[in-house]
Protein backbone atom coordinates (compact mmCIF):
# COMPACT_ATOMS: atom_id res chain seq x y z
CA UNK A 1 0.00 0.00 0.00
CA UNK A 2 1.83 2.97 -1.48
CA UNK A 3 0.17 6.36 0.59
CA UNK A 4 2.83 8.07 -1.00
CA UNK A 5 1.40 9.80 -3.75
CA UNK A 6 -1.95 11.59 -3.93
CA UNK A 7 -3.34 12.92 -7.14
CA UNK A 8 -4.94 16.10 -7.15
CA UNK A 9 -8.78 14.88 -7.64
CA UNK A 10 -7.66 12.51 -4.51
CA UNK A 11 -6.45 15.81 -2.11
CA UNK A 12 -9.77 17.61 -3.20
CA UNK A 13 -11.99 14.93 -2.04
CA UNK A 14 -9.81 14.56 0.93
CA UNK A 15 -10.49 18.09 1.62
CA UNK A 16 -13.90 18.08 1.03
CA UNK A 17 -14.37 15.56 3.55
CA UNK A 18 -12.70 17.75 6.12
CA UNK A 19 -15.07 20.29 4.96
CA UNK A 20 -18.27 18.44 5.77
CA UNK A 21 -16.80 17.22 9.18
CA UNK A 22 -15.79 20.84 10.50
CA UNK A 23 -18.32 22.25 8.88
CA UNK A 24 -21.20 19.88 10.67
CA UNK A 25 -18.72 20.58 13.65
CA UNK A 26 -19.01 24.23 13.61
CA UNK A 27 -22.43 24.32 13.73
CA UNK A 28 -22.76 22.15 16.81
CA UNK A 29 -20.43 24.55 17.85
CA UNK A 30 -21.70 27.74 17.55
CA UNK A 31 -24.98 26.26 19.19
CA UNK A 32 -22.92 24.97 21.59
CA UNK A 33 -21.10 28.60 22.71
CA UNK A 34 -24.00 31.14 21.12
CA UNK A 35 -21.84 32.66 19.00
CA UNK A 36 -20.91 32.54 15.44
CA UNK A 37 -17.59 30.12 14.64
CA UNK A 38 -16.31 29.99 11.47
CA UNK A 39 -14.14 27.58 9.37
CA UNK A 40 -11.11 27.89 6.98
CA UNK A 41 -10.27 25.57 4.22
CA UNK A 42 -9.57 22.19 5.00
CA UNK A 43 -5.32 21.99 4.76
CA UNK A 44 -4.71 18.34 3.55
CA UNK A 45 -1.07 16.96 3.52
CA UNK A 46 0.69 14.23 3.16
CA UNK A 47 3.82 14.63 5.97
CA UNK A 48 6.58 12.64 7.11
CA UNK A 49 5.62 12.27 11.44
CA UNK A 50 7.70 14.13 12.33
CA UNK A 51 6.06 17.13 10.76
CA UNK A 52 2.68 16.65 11.73
CA UNK A 53 3.74 18.17 15.49
CA UNK A 54 4.91 21.09 14.10
CA UNK A 55 1.36 21.94 12.48
CA UNK A 56 0.15 22.95 15.89
CA UNK A 57 3.75 24.67 17.33
CA UNK A 58 5.89 21.59 18.09
CA UNK A 59 6.08 18.20 19.67
CA UNK A 60 7.19 20.36 22.91
CA UNK A 61 3.78 22.57 22.99
CA UNK A 62 1.33 22.28 25.53
CA UNK A 63 -2.01 21.89 24.15
CA UNK A 64 -5.73 20.93 25.07
CA UNK A 65 -7.18 17.52 22.99
CA UNK A 66 -9.95 15.91 22.38
CA UNK A 67 -9.13 12.33 20.99
CA UNK A 68 -11.25 9.80 19.52
CA UNK A 69 -10.57 6.41 17.51
CA UNK A 70 -13.29 6.05 14.90
CA UNK A 71 -13.88 2.00 14.91
CA UNK A 72 -15.70 -0.04 12.12
CA UNK A 73 -14.81 -0.04 8.30
CA UNK A 74 -12.95 2.94 8.17
CA UNK A 75 -10.59 3.12 11.06
CA UNK A 76 -8.68 6.18 11.98
CA UNK A 77 -8.16 8.86 14.58
CA UNK A 78 -9.99 12.31 15.03
CA UNK A 79 -7.98 15.59 17.19
CA UNK A 80 -9.93 18.30 18.11
CA UNK A 81 -6.62 20.73 19.70
CA UNK A 82 -7.03 23.82 21.27
CA UNK A 83 -4.22 26.09 23.22
CA UNK A 84 -4.24 26.64 26.76
CA UNK A 85 -5.71 29.71 26.01
CA UNK A 86 -8.25 28.76 23.56
CA UNK A 87 -9.67 26.04 25.83
CA UNK A 88 -9.97 28.44 28.30
CA UNK A 89 -12.32 30.50 26.16
CA UNK A 90 -14.03 28.10 25.27
CA UNK A 91 -15.41 26.65 28.80
CA UNK A 92 -15.89 30.67 29.64
CA UNK A 93 -18.39 30.70 26.81
CA UNK A 94 -20.02 27.27 27.74
CA UNK A 95 -20.40 28.71 31.41
CA UNK A 96 -20.78 31.93 31.02
CA UNK A 97 -18.05 32.84 33.52
CA UNK A 98 -15.36 35.66 31.95
CA UNK A 99 -12.89 35.05 34.95
CA UNK A 100 -12.98 31.64 34.55
CA UNK A 101 -8.86 29.94 34.28
CA UNK A 102 -7.82 27.01 33.66
CA UNK A 103 -4.69 27.57 35.88
CA UNK A 104 -2.19 24.73 35.51
CA UNK A 105 -0.43 25.86 37.96
CA UNK A 106 -2.58 23.53 40.50
CA UNK A 107 -5.12 20.84 39.57
CA UNK A 108 -7.94 22.15 36.88
CA UNK A 109 -11.33 21.39 38.42
CA UNK A 110 -13.40 18.81 37.88
CA UNK A 111 -16.29 21.46 36.04
CA UNK A 112 -13.82 22.92 33.54
CA UNK A 113 -12.80 18.88 32.42
CA UNK A 114 -16.39 17.93 32.66
CA UNK A 115 -17.37 20.82 30.19
CA UNK A 116 -14.09 20.37 28.02
CA UNK A 117 -15.38 16.64 27.52
CA UNK A 118 -18.67 17.14 26.45
CA UNK A 119 -17.91 20.11 24.35
CA UNK A 120 -14.88 17.62 22.34
CA UNK A 121 -17.95 14.89 22.63
CA UNK A 122 -20.17 16.95 20.47
CA UNK A 123 -17.53 18.45 18.44
CA UNK A 124 -15.65 15.20 17.25
CA UNK A 125 -19.30 13.09 17.69
CA UNK A 126 -21.01 15.39 14.82
CA UNK A 127 -17.83 15.68 13.11
CA UNK A 128 -17.69 12.19 12.98
CA UNK A 129 -21.56 11.55 11.57
CA UNK A 130 -21.54 14.28 8.91
CA UNK A 131 -18.21 12.17 7.97
CA UNK A 132 -19.99 8.90 7.89
CA UNK A 133 -22.70 10.08 6.24
CA UNK A 134 -21.40 11.66 3.47
CA UNK A 135 -19.12 8.46 2.61
CA UNK A 136 -21.89 6.32 3.42
CA UNK A 137 -19.49 4.02 5.22
CA UNK A 138 -20.04 2.81 9.07
CA UNK A 139 -18.09 4.75 11.36
CA UNK A 140 -18.24 4.06 15.36
CA UNK A 141 -16.51 6.10 17.26
CA UNK A 142 -14.53 5.26 20.51
CA UNK A 143 -15.40 6.76 23.96
CA UNK A 144 -13.34 10.28 23.56
CA UNK A 145 -10.37 10.89 25.86
CA UNK A 146 -9.19 14.43 27.14
CA UNK A 147 -5.35 15.35 27.56
CA UNK A 148 -3.65 18.21 28.54
CA UNK A 149 0.37 17.83 27.62
CA UNK A 150 2.69 18.05 24.83
CA UNK A 151 1.48 18.02 21.18
CA UNK A 152 4.15 15.28 20.33
CA UNK A 153 2.97 12.71 23.53
CA UNK A 154 -0.82 13.47 22.22
CA UNK A 155 -0.07 13.12 18.17
CA UNK A 156 1.80 10.15 18.13
CA UNK A 157 -0.74 8.15 19.89
CA UNK A 158 -2.48 8.32 16.59
CA UNK A 159 0.90 8.51 14.35
CA UNK A 160 1.30 4.92 16.14
CA UNK A 161 -1.96 3.09 14.88
CA UNK A 162 -0.80 4.12 11.74
CA UNK A 163 3.46 3.55 12.18
CA UNK A 164 3.80 -0.23 11.21
CA UNK A 165 2.75 0.35 7.58
CA UNK A 166 3.96 4.06 6.52
CA UNK A 167 5.95 7.14 7.58
CA UNK A 168 3.93 9.36 6.32
CA UNK A 169 0.42 10.62 7.41
CA UNK A 170 -2.38 12.36 5.51
CA UNK A 171 -3.87 15.08 7.74
CA UNK A 172 -6.65 16.72 7.08
CA UNK A 173 -6.83 19.66 8.96
CA UNK A 174 -9.43 22.12 9.86
CA UNK A 175 -8.90 25.21 11.38
CA UNK A 176 -12.14 26.68 13.16
CA UNK A 177 -11.97 30.69 14.44
CA UNK A 178 -12.68 33.92 14.04
CA UNK A 179 -10.90 36.73 12.28
CA UNK A 180 -13.15 39.86 13.74
CA UNK A 181 -12.70 38.88 17.82
CA UNK A 182 -9.32 37.27 19.06
CA UNK A 183 -12.02 36.64 21.71
CA UNK A 184 -13.72 33.95 20.14
CA UNK A 185 -13.16 30.07 20.06
CA UNK A 186 -10.63 28.80 17.95
CA UNK A 187 -9.59 25.23 17.45
CA UNK A 188 -8.35 22.58 15.07
CA UNK A 189 -9.65 19.16 13.74
CA UNK A 190 -6.88 16.97 12.62
CA UNK A 191 -8.56 13.48 11.00
CA UNK A 192 -5.53 11.04 10.22
CA UNK A 193 -6.95 8.09 8.61
CA UNK A 194 -5.61 4.65 8.73
CA UNK A 195 -3.52 3.69 5.57
CA UNK A 196 -6.53 0.84 4.48
CA UNK A 197 -9.00 3.59 5.13
CA UNK A 198 -8.27 5.94 2.32
CA UNK A 199 -8.92 3.51 -0.66
CA UNK A 200 -11.87 2.58 1.29
CA UNK A 201 -13.35 6.54 1.28
CA UNK A 202 -12.05 6.93 -2.61
CA UNK A 203 -13.90 4.05 -3.26
CA UNK A 204 -17.15 4.86 -1.61
CA UNK A 205 -16.98 8.48 -3.36
CA UNK A 206 -16.60 6.70 -7.14
CA UNK A 207 -12.53 7.39 -7.70
CA UNK A 208 -10.35 5.17 -8.47
CA UNK A 209 -7.54 4.83 -6.09
CA UNK A 210 -4.68 4.01 -8.49
CA UNK A 211 -5.45 6.55 -11.38
CA UNK B 1 31.35 29.30 27.55
CA UNK B 2 27.40 28.29 26.79
CA UNK B 3 27.06 30.08 23.78
CA UNK B 4 29.61 26.95 22.52
CA UNK B 5 26.99 23.97 23.74
CA UNK B 6 25.11 22.80 21.37
CA UNK B 7 21.12 20.44 21.70
CA UNK B 8 21.30 18.31 18.98
CA UNK B 9 17.86 17.13 18.21
CA UNK B 10 16.26 13.92 17.42
CA UNK B 11 12.63 13.59 16.46
CA UNK B 12 10.03 11.02 16.50
CA UNK B 13 11.53 7.44 14.70
CA UNK B 14 14.62 8.91 14.58
CA UNK B 15 18.23 8.81 16.48
CA UNK B 16 21.14 10.46 16.79
CA UNK B 17 24.47 10.89 18.86
CA UNK B 18 26.36 13.69 20.83
CA UNK B 19 29.30 14.58 22.71
CA UNK B 20 30.57 16.95 25.63
CA UNK B 21 29.96 19.57 26.08
CA UNK B 22 26.71 19.47 24.08
CA UNK B 23 23.49 17.58 24.83
CA UNK B 24 20.70 15.77 22.97
CA UNK B 25 17.19 15.98 23.42
CA UNK B 26 13.76 14.76 22.04
CA UNK B 27 10.35 16.46 22.81
CA UNK B 28 7.59 15.38 23.73
CA UNK B 29 7.79 11.51 24.45
CA UNK B 30 4.17 10.20 24.71
CA UNK B 31 4.05 6.35 24.29
CA UNK B 32 7.20 6.36 22.46
CA UNK B 33 10.15 5.66 24.29
CA UNK B 34 13.42 7.70 24.57
CA UNK B 35 16.54 5.31 25.26
CA UNK B 36 20.25 7.18 26.11
CA UNK B 37 23.48 5.37 25.54
CA UNK B 38 26.31 7.02 26.79
CA UNK B 39 29.70 6.36 27.69
CA UNK B 40 30.43 8.18 31.35
CA UNK B 41 34.39 8.35 30.80
CA UNK B 42 34.40 9.23 26.49
CA UNK B 43 31.78 11.80 27.15
CA UNK B 44 30.17 10.30 24.05
CA UNK B 45 25.96 9.74 24.11
CA UNK B 46 23.48 8.89 21.92
CA UNK B 47 19.75 8.89 21.93
CA UNK B 48 16.98 6.92 20.53
CA UNK B 49 13.22 7.78 20.04
CA UNK B 50 11.84 4.26 19.59
CA UNK B 51 8.14 4.69 18.04
CA UNK B 52 7.16 0.41 18.29
CA UNK B 53 8.85 -2.28 20.10
CA UNK B 54 9.35 -5.40 17.40
CA UNK B 55 10.53 -4.65 13.71
CA UNK B 56 9.09 -7.91 12.83
CA UNK B 57 5.57 -6.40 12.74
CA UNK B 58 6.47 -4.34 10.33
CA UNK B 59 4.24 -4.36 7.21
CA UNK B 60 6.94 -2.27 5.09
CA UNK B 61 8.74 -2.94 2.02
CA UNK B 62 11.21 0.04 3.06
CA UNK B 63 11.35 -0.07 6.59
CA UNK B 64 12.55 2.49 8.90
CA UNK B 65 14.92 0.91 11.13
CA UNK B 66 15.26 3.77 13.75
CA UNK B 67 11.44 3.16 14.73
CA UNK B 68 11.81 -0.12 16.60
CA UNK B 69 13.73 -0.90 19.64
CA UNK B 70 15.44 -4.19 18.40
CA UNK B 71 16.69 -2.57 14.90
CA UNK B 72 17.30 1.11 16.59
CA UNK B 73 19.67 0.22 19.38
CA UNK B 74 22.04 -2.01 17.62
CA UNK B 75 22.31 1.14 15.31
CA UNK B 76 23.03 3.70 18.31
CA UNK B 77 25.64 1.52 19.72
CA UNK B 78 27.35 1.09 16.48
CA UNK B 79 27.70 4.86 15.87
CA UNK B 80 28.81 5.00 19.60
CA UNK B 81 31.26 2.53 19.06
CA UNK B 82 32.61 4.63 15.49
CA UNK B 83 32.69 7.73 17.50
CA UNK B 84 34.86 6.92 20.03
CA UNK B 85 32.90 5.14 22.87
CA UNK B 86 33.78 1.80 24.36
CA UNK B 87 31.33 -1.15 24.02
CA UNK B 88 31.81 -2.44 27.54
CA UNK B 89 31.60 1.08 29.05
CA UNK B 90 28.50 1.44 27.71
CA UNK B 91 25.43 2.41 30.37
CA UNK B 92 21.62 3.70 29.34
CA UNK B 93 19.01 5.87 31.06
CA UNK B 94 15.18 5.44 29.74
CA UNK B 95 11.98 7.63 29.93
CA UNK B 96 8.73 7.09 28.27
CA UNK B 97 6.34 4.49 27.37
CA UNK B 98 3.44 6.27 28.99
CA UNK B 99 -0.28 5.26 28.46
CA UNK B 100 -1.46 8.85 26.60
CA UNK B 101 -5.02 7.75 26.91
CA UNK B 102 -7.29 5.16 28.52
CA UNK B 103 -9.94 3.96 27.09
CA UNK B 104 -10.65 0.74 25.77
CA UNK B 105 -10.22 -0.66 22.25
CA UNK B 106 -9.85 -3.51 20.62
CA UNK B 107 -6.25 -2.39 18.98
CA UNK B 108 -3.32 -3.69 21.30
CA UNK B 109 -1.06 -0.41 20.18
CA UNK B 110 -3.16 0.89 23.81
CA UNK B 111 -0.69 -0.82 25.57
CA UNK B 112 2.07 0.39 23.23
CA UNK B 113 4.02 2.46 26.17
CA UNK B 114 4.33 -0.47 28.23
CA UNK B 115 5.59 -2.54 25.58
CA UNK B 116 7.85 -0.06 24.20
CA UNK B 117 9.75 0.04 27.72
CA UNK B 118 9.70 -3.94 27.66
CA UNK B 119 11.43 -4.08 24.25
CA UNK B 120 13.97 -1.34 25.19
CA UNK B 121 14.86 -3.11 28.31
CA UNK B 122 14.54 -6.58 26.33
CA UNK B 123 17.57 -4.89 24.03
CA UNK B 124 19.57 -3.55 26.30
CA UNK B 125 19.56 -6.93 27.80
CA UNK B 126 20.48 -8.59 24.89
CA UNK B 127 23.25 -6.12 24.54
CA UNK B 128 24.45 -6.01 27.78
CA UNK B 129 24.40 -2.42 28.67
CA UNK B 130 23.18 -1.73 32.46
CA UNK B 131 20.52 0.39 32.83
CA UNK B 132 21.15 3.03 35.13
CA UNK B 133 17.98 4.55 35.70
CA UNK B 134 14.85 5.24 34.10
CA UNK B 135 11.66 6.93 34.28
CA UNK B 136 8.73 5.08 32.58
CA UNK B 137 5.06 4.58 32.66
CA UNK B 138 2.21 6.77 33.41
CA UNK B 139 0.17 8.85 31.11
CA UNK B 140 2.15 11.86 30.84
CA UNK B 141 4.02 13.49 28.21
CA UNK B 142 7.73 14.11 28.75
CA UNK B 143 10.94 16.46 26.88
CA UNK B 144 14.08 14.75 27.81
CA UNK B 145 17.60 16.18 27.74
CA UNK B 146 20.68 14.46 28.25
CA UNK B 147 24.27 16.00 29.28
CA UNK B 148 27.05 14.28 27.47
CA UNK B 149 29.31 16.09 30.16
CA UNK B 150 27.87 14.86 33.26
CA UNK B 151 25.65 11.89 32.14
CA UNK B 152 22.69 13.13 33.55
CA UNK B 153 19.77 13.32 32.18
CA UNK B 154 17.15 15.78 32.68
CA UNK B 155 12.96 15.33 32.24
CA UNK B 156 10.18 17.58 31.90
CA UNK B 157 6.82 17.19 32.13
CA UNK B 158 3.53 19.56 31.88
CA UNK B 159 2.64 18.59 35.43
CA UNK B 160 5.46 17.65 37.24
CA UNK B 161 7.95 19.47 36.32
CA UNK B 162 11.76 18.53 35.51
CA UNK B 163 12.96 16.00 37.26
CA UNK B 164 17.36 14.68 36.52
CA UNK B 165 18.07 11.22 36.48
Amino acid sequence: MQIEKLTSVQLDVLREIGNIGAGNAATSMSLLTNQKVDMDVPVVQLIPFGQVMELIGGADELVVAIYLRILGEAPGTVYFIMSLAEAEQLVRQIIHDNSFTLGMEEEIDDFAISALMEAGNILTGSYLSALSDFININMQPSIPNLAIDMAGAILSVGLIELSNVTDYAIVIDTRMNNDEDRNRFKGHFFLLPDTETVPKIFNALGIDYYE
Amino acid sequence: MSSTKQVVKVGIADLNITTAPHSIRTSGLGSCVGCVIYDPVRKIAGLAHIMLPDSSLSRQTKMNDFKYADTALPILVDQLVSAGARKTALKAKIAGGAQMFKFNSQSDMMRIGPRNTEAVICELKKMGIPLIASDTGGNCGRTIEFFAETGDLHIRTVSKGESIL
